[in-house]
């Protein structure tokens, strides 16, 4: 008996009946994502440091940030950094997808062991990265030496730290770029490239004009994920620069920390919090939009 | 084929050439990305088992001789790794547990209903930086008294575990068949006995899946506990980052503790190594 062919009272009913399975987590919800999400719109319009009295301000937060040197920059520099955290796990995650597509001995252990850094505690391997970074006693540097190359400030030059932190953020992501796009190469048809083997395509022919529009929908996928995850970057630069050197890898992420928790300066946050939601999701839209008005499929 | 068969020997050895070329540029290709990987955790390795003369001696030295357990006793008695290991335990454990109660019958019901509107919820809450929680509960937890506390970690936490474990098992309920249930409604069970002894027994497989990836996502995360977390109730990763960069600069330690960190996510993620992507594409929120 299917739902469709019953009375309406009594799907009705039986709506009504596993509501009552939503309402405790609908309760949680409401208590740790709902509630925070409307205190911070609220919060954004008074002046309030915590421990003392609050005044409304109305947009004033808004209005300080758009006059914020400091912010403006932060903003600047989230989207260069977010620019290279998804371009380039996308290219890298395309090719290493491409390359675990095919059969080969150990290709099971193999992707195991390319997926790990996906899952490894953030903190934990931004250590090892600080560590490599050090510019004396540093693992990278002696690795440039060996080819030839001069040793490199990494995280300590205000020019070099933001790719940098890119370097960390690709080793970390891109294994979840290969896994969207695997699924997606795992999908195809075969026929398309039979018969355009039979024409007598090239290798290169064939991903440009058969694999690559056929996989576009799951790269979007993962830059939607990537872009949102770059913006939103935080553990890792956190524990590498703090921000620094001086101000030179502050992202919004790292400036709204400190506004938060370390000067408390909680209604000026709650406003940085609110621009930055708006950010993530209009990006996250815009490249929606741009694949409904490009249909690469 | 016919045109190896019949060509010249000399002719047949450069196509067997070629064809062994190509098979060692794939391995060369194979080992060129993959290495960044293993090369990490390898060196993460290699710095926790030296001493603290050959951690930092240039040219460094890669293989440790003779290995030493030393960081790992060290971390152990002189930080009390195995407190901050218990408090992680404690916080990661309690807010998943908390979330497989309320999120195993809430994916239950969504998926009964076709109540989808309720996971595009899940997904804004992916893309809020986790910061918009912290900053409320951190005030609320201010005026009650419970900041610096495990309870206030446990309740903080549930924001990554709930939305995860709800659109796992959204998921999960979604690909089970309703006939049985269907079947014990009109043998007289109401929608709650369905549920409990039809339903939830068979979505054990989906139930593991949804644990061990709340779990992990709550383990890694640093920023929860970083802000709320008192001297004696940090959770693991805010322990290894303050403990072992502010209060001493050794890297042997701070390897080993790295290690100790990532080593039980790494074990659970070979569990679940096939359900992965789900969890990572559409999950809780995480990092910042």
């Amino acid at each position: 008996m299917s739902a469709s062919r019953m009375p309406l009272g009594v799907v009705a009913r039986r709506q009504r009946s596993y509501f009552r399975f939503i309402v405790p987590a609908l309760i949680v919800v409401g208590a740790v994502i709902i509630f925070p999400w409307l205190f911070t719109v609220w919060m954004s319009a008074f002046d309030w440091k915590i421990g003392t009295e609050a005044h409304f301000v109305g947009l004033d937060n808004y209005t300080g940030l758009i006059h914020n040197q400091r912010f403006l920059e932060a903003v600047a520099r989230t989207f260069y950094f977010t620019a290279l955290a998804v371009v380039a796990p996308l290219i890298l995650g395309t090719i290493a997808a491409l390359i675990f597509h095919r059969q080969f001995p150990f290709r099971g252990i193999l992707r195991g062991v390319f997926i790990m850094p996906m899952m490894a505690t953030p903190v934990a391997v931004a250590l090892v990265w600080t560590m490599m970074f050090h510019p004396q006693q540093g693992v990278l540097n002696y690795l440039l030496s060996l080819v030839g190359l001069p040793p490199s400030l990494w995280v300590y030059s205000p020019q070099w730290v933001i790719p940098s932190l890119v370097m960390v953020e690709v080793w970390h992501w891109t294994p979840l770029v290969m896994l969207i796009v695997l699924g997606g190469l795992a999908a195809l048809p075969t026929e398309p490239y039979e018969s355009a083997k039979l024409d007598g395509a090239s290798e290169w022919q064939l991903f440009r004009y058969i694999t690559l529009p056929l996989v576009a929908p799951f790269l979007l996928v993962a830059a939607v994920i990537r872009t949102i995850d770059a913006l939103k970057a935080f553990d890792t630069i956190y524990v590498i620069t703090s921000g620094g050197p001086g101000t030179a890898s502050e992202t919004i992420n790292l400036y709204l920390y400190l506004q938060a928790f370390a000067f408390y300066n909680i209604g000026n946050a709650s406003a940085v919090v609110v621009i930055f939601f708006i950010i993530v999701m209009a990006l996250a839209l815009l490249l929606l939009y741009v694949r409904q008005r490009t249909q690469w499929t | 084929m016919d045109v190896t068969a019949t060509a010249p020997p000399r002719r047949r050895t450069r196509w067997r050439f070629r064809r062994w070329l190509r098979k060692a540029a794939f391995a060369f290709s194979v080992a060129v990305i993959v290495s960044p990987a293993i090369l990490v955790f390898l060196w993460m390795l290699s710095l926790s088992l030296k001493n603290e003369i050959d951690n930092i001696a240039y040219p460094p030295v890669f293989i440790p001789s003779p290995p030493t357990f030393a960081n790992f006793v060290a971390v152990f008695e002189q930080n009390s790794i195995g407190r901050y290991f218990w408090n992680s335990v404690v916080v990661s454990g309690g807010a998943t547990l908390i979330a497989l109660l309320v999120g195993i019958p809430a994916g239950y019901g969504i998926a009964r209903t076709g109540a989808h509107r309720l996971t595009v919820l899940i997904l804004i809450a992916r893309m809020t930086p986790a910061l918009s929680y912290l900053i409320p509960l951190f005030a609320v937890f201010q005026f009650l008294h419970l900041n610096n506390t495990l309870t206030a970690l446990v309740i903080t936490h549930l924001v990554i575990t709930v939305p995860i474990i709800v659109y796992i098992m959204a998921g999960h309920f979604e690909t089970q068949p309703r006939e049985l249930e269907e079947a014990a409604q009109i043998d007289g069970a109401s929608a709650w006995g369905a549920f409990r002894y039809v339903a939830l027994p068979l979505a054990r497989p989906g139930i593991v899946v949804g644990f061990i990836l709340a779990f992990i996502f709550s383990w890694n995360n640093f920023i929860f506990g970083a802000v709320l977390a008192g001297r004696e109730t940090r959770t693991l990763p805010v322990a290894v980052y303050n403990v072992l960069t502010f209060e001493q600069l050794a890297w042997g330690p701070l390897a080993a503790a790295a290690i100790i960190v990532t080593l039980p996510v790494l074990l659970l993620t070979i569990v679940i190594q096939k359900e992965i992507l789900t969890g990572m594409t559409a999950g809780g929120v995480k990092g910042g």
